[in-house]
């Protein structure tokens, strides 16, 4: 098939930025989205022009690399799947597709395609771990969790980290974020000491990061990658009262 | 230069606790003046960089992702082995080492593989501390599940997601350490050199991928924790940034670099579909353990819905060659075996290229639900690649490139020839032998990272005592304009042909003939047209833009630069080691049924290459493999 791509072109963090359009010639539809990207980049490279730069590493969806706005979606809008699980068989012939950056405050673009998103980083700095030291822990069936935990723990721990739910947010809030690595911990027996702690830690530094506050709108869960749910939301924002109630 | 292991004396029980006490110990107080460059934020760089930062040192960590959280150890599905027996079913650390041993087909070195069966215990206690979100059974204790290559179960998991549930883990225990104070992170940042003053490993030239800036750093002793070589092949299943480069400038400089040969292929991974493939993803073995692999018996059949074959027309040719481990067997042996079937013509799919994986006994036996809870995400992954839904037909797979084995060689305490460099996970040789088994990977990774190296590199600063330099020392100062150069000249380079059409030549070349199985004409010739693809690289390479900023062009050309030379190794390895073992099959070296036979007689030893140039062979290293507890025997899985 042969596709009208609207990619956004970007220098650097300073410049402007514009649309370009490029042709997608001889696509076949057992490509995934980005290997589609690579022919067209090629293409570019072969006639001396620079490609368009743009994040993956893993291609297969857990790395949280990847990160596209696909005509007006982050990750195409294809229900759990993240930019590089995408495949050409989505599209169709002739179609136009439009290429964007994830676009917030907190995600300034580097090039093109590119943002950086260091602030995810520094909000689990503020508080998204559990502060035991290597060696000296228990024995590891030493504290029975039930399974409901674990499993609910794991529902939340499962986020990539990618950052489409800030992208998707018409607040550019990081609350599904937060909350799906304050929800992990705070699920489980081992993240109890520091749950309050926690809660306001890590939202306090969101709030510093410049993302935007929560509506509740539920777009994040729609386009999250890995469904996290928005309940998790709800259980933060339950931490975030109690904590903040109980004064720590 | 003689090859010391450093392996401790005394029974093999008794090696890690008695080399522990012999270590020389750093005072908490004089810690802090030591700095540590951890390079890589995998499961071993991130758990070894938390550590190192917890015990009082002060670190630096880099890595070319945008966030150590990203690095590929993330990737891994399905699960990590420990000698916990906790499902009472006869493991213990012993078997877990003789498993390890014996799955690496004799070729690894038998006082590491039992350190690392003893840690492993440890190593779930400090995850699951972490929180790290385990599966559990509804009392609430750990779930295991078993893996190829053992008879016992004894793999932990977080669904198909283990290998992300335990980088998250060693994740935040570095996070925690950043915002402590203690570890300086520099992601975006690729290590492009290592700097050695007076024969050690004193310092790191580094690019920022952002601004194009070339840097060094000086530190008491450098940590490699950079993963495997896989993509030396071009297809694999490692992420597109994986790739050689530390390890290789390291080997430049003087690290030995161990059985490059021993490359792992991985039985389950969905077939390839087309020339514009980018990347292979993995279905997870443990998909294996209620998965049955076949192949139709008539090759008339190979093109009919696998449906309309009935029962005796299928050949289960794992149950029916390995009938003790059927589906499970280990993976050297499950992928040689599907490409025997494919050569034969009994393969399906484009190409013929592809086995089925079946899940219709599981599925009738136990519910399309209880298979949807244990594999619903890979069944996912499936569909959204190949558009089939696997709980209505059966899988595709093929074998794929996806574990290296060889690396940079290391002593029992992780140091290289190269004293004060460390290698530590894949980046290394030292645990898996010729093959590893599932679900020892994470294990290797956060053993050397967690309970290694914390008390290894003490010892080397106890007795070391060389200063760590300024960055303006000479030796600094030539590396970084080494590496300057070498930017230069790839940015000056406005040939014809891309990066990917080099890369996917070579690795084209390396899959045939040096791939799954290989002999001494094709391993000859891939030497002679190496060098070739390479002159054709530097002359007609096309990079575009400039070094000030980021240019994913410049860092590829500078990654696939770096397999062009690497390639030769793997070769010259694959050639001189005439036996199979393991992932190292040589056609001319098999039993009248096929299977690899091993020549223990003339290379029971580790093979540690040293660099002379590149115009010249490498140096030859032996490092014998003393086996004084368990004796070798033929491998048999049948």
């Amino acid at each position: 098939m042969n596709l009208t791509l609207k990619v956004w072109r970007q220098s650097n963090g300073q410049s402007q930025g514009r649309f370009e359009t490029y042709a997608a010639k001889n696509i076949i539809e057992d490509m995934s989205f980005l290997e589609m990207l690579d022919v067209v980049n090629e293409e570019l490279m072969e006639r001396g022009q620079e490609p368009f730069a743009f994040d993956s590493d893993c291609r297969e969806g857990i790395c949280g690399m990847c990160s596209l706005v696909i005509n007006g979606i982050p990750h195409g809008g294809h229900k759990g799947t993240a930019t590089c699980q995408l495949h050409m068989r989505h599209f169709k012939d002739g179609d136009t597709i439009t290429i964007e950056p994830w676009r917030a405050k907190a995600f300034p673009v580097i090039k093109d395609l590119v943002t950086n998103r260091s602030a995810f980083d520094r909000i689990i700095q503020a508080g998204g771990f559990v502060s035991v030291n290597t060696g000296g822990t228990p024995d590891g069936n030493a504290i029975p969790v039930p399974k409901i935990a674990a499993d609910a723990a794991m529902d939340a721990a499962a986020c990539i980290g990618c950052g489409a739910c800030v992208a998707v947010c018409k607040n550019a809030s990081a609350m599904l974020f937060v909350a799906a690595k304050a929800s992990h911990l705070n699920l489980l027996p081992q993240g109890q000491p520091e749950k309050d702690r926690r809660a306001l830690k890590m939202v306090q530094q969101m709030d510093e990061e410049g993302f935007g506050n929560c509506t509740v709108t539920g777009s994040c869960e729609a386009v999250c990658p890995k469904e996290i749910s928005l309940s998790f939301i709800a259980k933060l924002n339950r931490d975030f009262g109690v904590a903040t109630l109980k004064g720590k | 230069m003689a090859l010391d292991s450093k392996t401790p004396s005394g029974p093999l029980a008794q090696k890690w606790d008695k080399h522990r006490f012999d270590l020389k110990l750093v005072n908490p107080a004089n810690k802090r003046k030591f700095e540590v460059l951890v390079v890589g934020s995998g499961l071993a760089g991130a758990s070894a960089a938390a550590s190192l930062a917890e015990l009082g040192y002060k670190v630096k960590c880099f890595c070319f992702q945008d966030s150590p959280r990203r690095a590929h150890s993330i990737a891994a599905q399905g699960g990590i082995n420990a000698a916990k027996n906790y499902q009472n079913d006869g493991d213990s650390v012993y078997r877990l080492f003789y498993d390890t041993i014996k799955g690496g087909d004799f070729r690894a070195r038998e006082a590491n593989v039992y350190r690392l069966a003893q840690v492993s215990v440890n190593i779930i206690d400090q995850c699951v501390a972490q929180g790290v979100p385990f599966a559990r059974e509804y009392g609430g204790l750990l779930a295991n599940r078993s893996f190829g290559g053992a008879q016992v179960s004894r793999t932990f998991y977080a669904r198909g997601q283990t290998g992300q549930q335990l980088l998250l883990g060693a994740y935040q225990a570095l996070a925690r350490q950043i915002s402590l104070g203690a570890v300086q992170m520099f992601p975006r940042t690729e290590m492009l050199d290592v700097v050695l003053v007076d024969g050690h490993a004193k310092g790191i030239v580094v690019r920022n991928l952002v601004t194009g800036e070339v840097s060094t750093h000086a530190g008491d002793a450098v940590v490699l924790a950079t993963g495997g070589y896989g993509n030396a092949f071009f297809l694999s299943t490692n992420a597109k940034g994986c790739n050689v480069t530390s390890i290789w400038r390291a080997y430049k400089k003087g690290a030995f670099f161990a059985n490059p040969c021993y490359t792992q292929i991985h039985p389950t991974c969905i077939p390839v579909s087309g020339d514009h493939q980018s990347k292979l993803t993995l279905m997870s073995e443990s998909l294996r353990n209620d998965g049955r692999v076949w192949a139709p018996k008539r090759k008339e059949d190979c093109t009919k819905p696998p449906g309309s074959i009935p029962e005796d027309a299928r050949d289960y040719f794992l149950e029916r060659k390995y009938p003790s481990f059927g589906n499970l067997a280990p993976r050297d042996i499950s992928s040689r075996a599907a490409k025997e079937a494919c050569d034969a013509g009994h393969g399906v799919g484009p190409g013929g290229l592809g086995v089925y994986l079946d899940f219709a006994d599981s599925i009738k036996r136990l519910g399309v639900n209880v298979i949807r809870e244990r594999y619903g995400n890979l069944f996912d992954m499936y569909e959204k690649i190949t558009g089939e839904n696997a709980y209505e037909v059966p899988m595709r797979i093929y074998p794929a490139v996806h574990y290296t084995m060889g690396g940079t060689w290391v002593d029992y305490n992780l140091m290289t020839s190269v004293p004060g460099l460390f290698v530590l996970g894949e980046a290394n040789f030292s645990d898996h032998g010729a093959n590893r088994l599932g679900a020892s990977a994470l294990m290797q990774g956060l053993a050397d990272g967690y309970f290694v190296l914390p008390y290894t590199i003490g010892h080397y600063f106890a007795t070391s005592k060389i200063a760590r330099p300024a960055t303006s020392h000479a030796e600094f100062r030539k590396a970084e304009e080494g590496v300057q150069e070498r930017i230069n000249r790839l940015l000056a380079s406005k040939g014809k042909r891309t990066v990917t059409s080099f890369h996917r030549e070579l690795g084209k070349l390396l899959w045939e003939k040096c791939g799954m199985a290989r002999n001494e004409a094709g391993l000859k010739a891939a030497l002679k047209r190496i060098p070739e693809i390479r002159e054709e690289f530097w002359k007609n390479l096309i990079v575009t833009g400039q070094n000030g900023g980021l240019n994913q062009s410049l860092e590829y050309a500078g990654r696939v630069a770096d397999f062009m030379e690497f390639a030769e190794l793997l070769c010259t390895d694959a050639l001189h080691r005439r036996e199979s073992c393991g992932g190292h099959f040589r056609e001319e070296f098999q039993t009248p049924d096929g299977e690899a036979e091993r020549d223990d007689a003339n290379f029971s030893y580790v093979a540690a290459w040293e660099f002379q140039g590149l115009d010249k062979p490498p140096v030859l290293h032996k490092e014998p493999l003393v086996y004084e507890e368990v004796h070798m025997s033929t491998r048999s899985y049948k």
